[in-house]
């Protein structure tokens, strides 16, 4: 079996469709909606609405940019508070006209600079937290890529979360975790080792439903999701809310002390 | 022990204690004496206990134990504690995090990072939760998402508001994803209990940061802060590491957060209990619960 650190290094290939072209291949017809109504537009998150088989949804997604130029335009993927809110207020919108919402998660993490605090990084993601736990339509969270941290959970308080096969989710960076714990920036792969932020680990601990297989490039990606995402939706669409909300709730409530 | 300065050359009498003094000198036990961090002042123990654990001559906030916490703002022999006996394993059998719980319940004489039960302020009965600075400095693992969910299911199925003191580094890195998923289950009873109509004060000290402060730090219908305090997602060391530039003098301070419209207001130690228990007035306490 691979690493963790391989794994890792696989997550974060920039030759790995980035979020765009994930919405590009499992979607039909996507529009982009831009902005938070508070403060500005984040690059870092896309988000709008598109069809699957038919359906309408909700798509919210972590890009982190094509090239150098895209990449410095979306921040590398690395969301403000105002993207965090953007994404709730497309949420919200989604609740409003009964359609589900599908993220697509790829990002090292949330931004830490100056005006993020400013503007209330922490608040932003608590919010997502605390409003998702209870928004009366489904919500299925991919992570494609990297999965980190607080940056990552504010999209990911879903009925469903699925990893693609060499996508990793962690609490911490294993170069945050060896820096602070072990003071040896070095021991970065036995820090990706004990996290526990594989695919197959978070599997078994129960934080998962399911693991999409990478075969050599990501057709069978795109085929596996087109066909399994439409039949989950409407599985979850036909639950009554009070129950569909109160499976959410227990999904995140049993993790944890026996 | 050594002291700080000792290699320096003394500018008196009193900052030298090398032979030239030794006799004729009175020696103070270092347990009853502290030098405050930011007036850098001596200050005798039993003063500044008395005081609240505040600076008597520049106000700074001490850490406050979760214990001192809830005898200091809890009417007297109120609280009454909850899951006590909950303690960490470690479940993702991470290397050496064994020995970290057991020298943290040594040094904490608690056994984990938050203390919750009911209590009355003022007269009203409340939930309540004081996070402990001295067991991993208050890290979020497992346990303590566990204890403050319940705390919560309890408050909302007893129709109690709950009122909560802050401190803490963020998610316990040794409990890996186990712990980031902590900010959603805390979030997800916060949120039941908001939507039961009742209400929750957040009280938030010196350090709160990380995954505490994006999940339910930031979820109270009133949040207040300790004059000083240090608020934020991420801690300032990164921030620096990120911008590649200093932060500027009172950043993520309590202050610089009333500023920005994040926290309702900066409450004084001294002025907390009168606070709270006007707001839990305010909110029909008194009678307390169902």
């Amino acid at each position: 079996m691979m690493q963790a650190i391989d794994r890792v290094k696989r997550a974060r290939d920039t030759k790995r469709p980035s979020g765009k072209q994930f919405v590009q291949q499992l979607f039909e017809g996507f529009v982009e909606l831009h902005g938070d109504r508070r403060y500005g537009d984040d690059k870092a998150i896309l988000a709008g609405l598109a069809t699957l088989a038919g359906m309408p949804v909700t798509v919210v997604a972590l890009e982190k940019g094509a090239d150098t130029k895209d990449k410095l335009y979306r921040n590398f993927g690395l969301a403000h508070p105002e993207g965090y809110r953007k994404a709730l207020r497309l949420m919200k919108q989604a609740e409003k006209f009964h359609r589900p919402v599908v993220c697509l998660i790829d990002t090292a993490g949330a931004y830490c600079g100056l005006e993020a605090e400013e503007r209330g990084q922490g608040q932003a993601i608590a919010e997502n937290l605390y409003e998702m736990m209870t928004l009366r339509t489904p919500i299925v969270s991919i992570f494609t890529g990297e999965g980190g941290s607080g940056g990552a959970l504010a999209l990911a308080v879903a009925d469903e979360v699925w990893m693609l096969e060499n996508a990793v989710y962690s609490v911490i960076s294993p170069e945050g975790c060896a820096s602070i714990l072990w003071k040896d920036t070095s021991r970065v792969a036995e820090a990706a080792q004990c996290l526990k932020m594989t695919s197959e680990d978070l599997l078994a601990l129960g934080v998962i439903e399911q693991i999409i297989p990478e075969g050599k490039g990501f057709e069978a990606v795109y085929q596996r999701l087109r066909a399994s995402l439409p039949q989950t939706l409407r599985r979850l669409c036909a639950l009554p809310v009070p129950q569909l909300l109160d499976q959410r709730y227990q999904r995140f409530r049993r993790i944890g002390v026996e | 022990m050594l002291r700080k300065g000792l290699f320096k050359k003394p500018n008196n009498r009193l900052e030298s204690y090398g032979d030239e003094v030794e006799g004729n000198s009175f020696s103070i036990p270092e347990e009853l004496v502290l030098s405050c961090p930011s007036c850098k002042r001596i200050l005798l123990v039993a003063d500044l206990t008395a005081n609240g654990y505040v600076c008597a001559k520049c106000g700074a906030h001490f850490k406050m134990s979760a214990r001192l916490r809830a005898d200091f703002i809890c009417d007297e022999g109120s609280f009454l504690e909850r899951d006590g006996g909950l303690k960490s394993g470690n479940p993702l059998q991470f290397p050496q995090y064994g020995e970290k719980l057991k020298a943290a319940m040594l040094n904490s004489a608690q056994n984990e990072a938050v203390l919750t039960g009911t209590a009355r302020i003022g007269g009203s009965a409340c939930a309540f939760f004081a996070m402990e600075p001295s067991f991993m400095m208050g890290s979020m693992g497992t346990v303590v998402g566990e204890k403050i969910t319940r705390l919560f299911e309890h408050a909302t199925a007893e129709g109690l508001p709950v009122v909560g003191f802050t401190v803490s580094g963020g998610a316990r890195m040794q409990e890996g994803i186990l712990s980031l998923m902590q900010m959603v289950k805390t979030s997800g009873a916060v949120k039941r209990h908001s939507d039961a109509g009742l209400l929750y004060i957040a009280v938030l000290t010196d350090p709160t940061t990380g995954g505490v402060t994006a999940s339910f730090a930031m979820e109270a219908d009133i949040i207040v802060a300790e004059p000083g305090a240090l608020i934020g997602f991420a801690g300032p060391r990164v921030i620096e590491q990120t911008i590649r530039q200093k932060l500027p003098a009172g950043f993520q301070r309590a202050e610089f957060l009333l500023e920005k419209g994040f926290v309702d207001d900066v409450v004084a130690r001294s002025e907390q209990r009168a606070y709270l228990a006007r707001l839990l007035l305010l909110h029909g306490g008194a009678e307390g619960g169902r």
